[in-house]
């Protein structure tokens, strides 16, 4: 990061500090933050969590930046950096796709193909088993990777417009077509870690890697545990199976995008958004990307010819992609996502996927009720 | 919430003023103060401003959630945009939220632990350890060093050095000693952590193994002090050692009792950073306090509901500081 701020200042002559906070703390106190004394500019998600803070009055529209920058990216990505007011807040980054990433020499030792559909899929996880492997690696005890599998499961079943929309409120966690994504996944769990809760993703990464689990269902970033670069070279990865329903073309995923938002209370108001629009430029891309071999630009016009092999692979598949969606806990109301909510119902599938699934979505759906209406 | 701490509240005006000291003096009721000027000041200053900052750091906060609770607010904004809603908060904690109960419970199961399996075995070792064995100061340091540890650390050597599936160090010794690779495998290794009832079981193990180092030393400083005659009187009446201890020294040590049940109760009150540290309490750990935390903190804080659950805390809470509070003052004036 430090060398993109270092090319804004020369190109610019504007000093910029950086103020480095772990993300978790980061996360937990943004609120206290952004309401007290701010730094200019600041990392955030795009999707609901950019909408909720510009709702609140606590970023600074930078439309006219977009009006500058808006041919560096796809109307996706404006879409994605758009408030609900129709001004953009956000400067999308980076970002990465969530996938099945598995080890090419397994598959090439074991003679492995990649599965396409949910049944080539499941024949390949009795494989795994026969060969004493656990098909797909999982861990849950953070609460949050869950999310990613009820995405998927839910925008190839019941499509990327239902599930945006159950996400915002308009459809209820107790219709039956999100009951049967759950009762889907019950049935597809034999095929997963069987103890997921008392791990977190870094641990089940290294399952994969170690070869003691055949794939991993996870966003690339699972890509830093392989700290070796001839194991990273050998990490691949594919789209999640289809499902055979009428949604199987919209080949939708979740792509979180990685940004910049501009504080409301901004001294430098200027500075911060000339820093945007370096920030927005493929240049200030392709330098952070260099360090971070996980992600991909959000910049349409990056520069690919130094990304590596793994990293075409991920804007391929991004590419590729009718839908995009930003992950549950960036797509949906904060205080329903969090450790207080869907974290601990999740964990509560988890830990006894065969419960009746009406009341335990029943109970979902009273939390989101008994939440006060976003102002 | 601190109970044992709190001072009886002397209201600032009262300090410091003129003593009447006319009692039963034929009618005397000349009040003379014995005070300069400069005095009274300083006694103001000294009782007020204790006063004053207990107040400000107690009382106003106690008062502020309790008042909070009933309200909803994302803690965005002023206070205009504070929304009151009477006992909704307290009816969706009874009905609707699933861990609330279970944190209730962990809470009870945690404090019941504590006093009938913790606090006794600190207080046995205590007593071990002031027979001036061989050793004991080795054996008090190694007892007394989990205390030196916030919970915060022990959560992170146990849930992650030693509970961890794969990589701890139970299950490796289980593999290493048994031979069997099982252990150490996804799936078919013991998930200490990740299984509920189990992850409880675990962490109050963990939790136990630094309160009893601190009630070993807070009973062992008790033992010290019993004058040794009393304990030769109960020899020379043919006392045997446990007729020494529940007849003579245990009742002898009443305020240090007090003290231990006291710290005890605290101590499984305010449990949080072990288990946030381990899983945010989640899974089968939930607590009333990390229910608090993960309420408050966050993008969008359910500032109103995660004070009527630290409402819920403080009435739990309120029992012991009473009973406390009632012991000492008691006490105090004979």
């Amino acid at each position: 990061m430090q060398a993109v701020v270092d090319g804004f200042t020369k190109s610019t002559g504007i000093p910029v500090n950086v103020n480095t906070v772990e993300h978790g703390k980061f996360q937990d106190t943004i609120n206290a933050y952004l309401q007290a004394t701010p730094d200019d500019a600041f990392t955030w998600f795009a999707g609901y969590r950019m909408r909720f803070f510009a709702g609140q009055g606590l970023a600074t529209d930078i439309s006219d930046v977009w009006g500058t920058i808006a041919a560096n990216y796809t109307d996706a990505f404006k879409t994605a950096s758009t408030g609900d007011d129709g001004k953009q807040y956000f400067i999308p980054f980076y970002n990465y796709p969530w996938v099945v990433i598995y080890r090419k020499s397994v598959f090439a030792d074991k003679g492995y193909a990649i599965p396409k559909t949910i049944d080539e899929f499941k024949a390949l996880g009795d494989k795994m088993k026969a060969d004493g492997l656990i098909p797909l690696a999982f861990g849950d005890k953070d609460g949050w990777p869950a999310m990613g599998t009820f995405d998927i499961l839910n925008m190839r079943m019941n499509g990327y417009d239902f599930h945006v929309n159950l996400m915002a409120g308009k459809e209820k966690w107790t219709d039956p077509k999100t009951q049967a994504v759950f009762a889907k996944w019950a049935e597809l769990l034999p095929y997963f870690d069987p103890q997921p809760l008392g791990k977190t993703w870094q641990e089940s990464a290294q399952d994969m890697i170690s070869g003691k689990a055949g794939m991993y269902f996870l966003g690339t970033f699972a890509g830093e545990q392989a700290s070796d670069p001839a194991v990273h070279d050998d990490l691949d990865f594919f789209p999640f199976p289809t499902l055979g329903t009428e949604y199987d073309a919209e080949m939708a995923i979740d792509a979180p995008i990685d940004g910049f938002m501009v504080s409301a209370k901004a001294k430098n108001v200027d500075g911060a958004k000339a820093f945007m629009e370096y920030l927005a430029s493929a240049e200030a891309q392709g330098i952070f990307l260099t360090s971070s071999p996980n992600n991909v630009a959000a910049a349409k016009n990056a520069d690919t010819s130094k990304y590596t092999p793994f990293q075409l692979k991920m804007a391929e598949i991004i590419g590729a992609s009718g839908k995009i969606a930003q992950f549950l806990d960036r797509d949906t109301r904060p205080d329903f996502a969090g450790a207080n909510g869907m974290q601990g119902f999740l964990q509560t599938f988890l830990g006894e996927p065969t419960q009746d699934l009406g009341k335990f979505l029943q109970g979902v759906q009273d939390f989101y009720d008994s939440l006060p209406p976003v102002a | 919430m601190s109970a044992n701490a709190a001072p009886p509240i002397t209201p600032p005006g009262q300090a410091g003023g003129v003593i009447p000291v006319s009692r039963g003096r034929r009618g005397n009721t000349r009040r003379f103060s014995l005070l300069t000027r400069r005095d009274r000041l300083t006694l103001t200053l000294m009782v007020g401003l204790p006063a004053f900052v207990h107040i400000l750091l107690i009382w106003v906060p106690t008062l502020g959630s309790i008042l909070l609770s009933f309200t909803s607010w994302n803690g965005i904004g002023g206070l205009e945009r504070i929304k009151w809603i009477g006992l909704k908060n307290y009816q969706v904690l009874a009905t609707v939220y699933p861990p609330f109960w279970p944190a209730v419970q962990h809470n009870l199961l945690w404090l019941a632990v504590f006093l009938l399996i913790a606090t006794p075995l600190g207080m046995l070792l205590a007593v071990i350890l002031d027979q001036n064995i061989r050793g004991s100061r080795i054996y008090q340091s190694v007892l007394y060093m989990p205390v030196v540890l916030s919970l915060a650390i022990v959560g992170f050597i146990w849930g992650y050095l030693i509970y961890s599936p794969g990589d701890g160090f139970i299950n490796n010794a289980l593999a290493a000693v048994t031979g069997n690779p099982d252990f150490v495998k996804p799936g078919t290794q013991i998930d200490w952590i990740g299984t509920k009832g189990l992850n409880l079981a675990a962490v109050l193990v963990a939790a136990s193994w630094r309160h009893v180092g601190y009630i070993m030393v807070l009973y062992l400083a008790g033992l010290k002090s019993v004058d040794n005659t009393l304990r030769e009187a109960a020899a020379i009446d043919g006392a045997n050692a446990r007729q020494t201890f529940f007849r003579v020294i245990f009742p002898v040590l009443a305020p240090i009792n007090v003290v231990v049940l006291v710290v005890t109760i605290i101590e499984s009150l305010r449990a949080f950073d072990i288990v946030y540290v381990i899983n945010k309490g989640l899974n089968g750990l939930e607590l009333l306090s990390v229910m608090i935390v993960t309420n408050l903190l966050g993008e969008a804080s359910l500032v109103g509901f995660g004070s009527a659950i630290a409402v819920v805390l403080l009435l739990i809470s309120i029992g012991p500081i009473i009973l406390y509070l009632y012991r000492t003052m008691r006490e105090g004036p004979e």
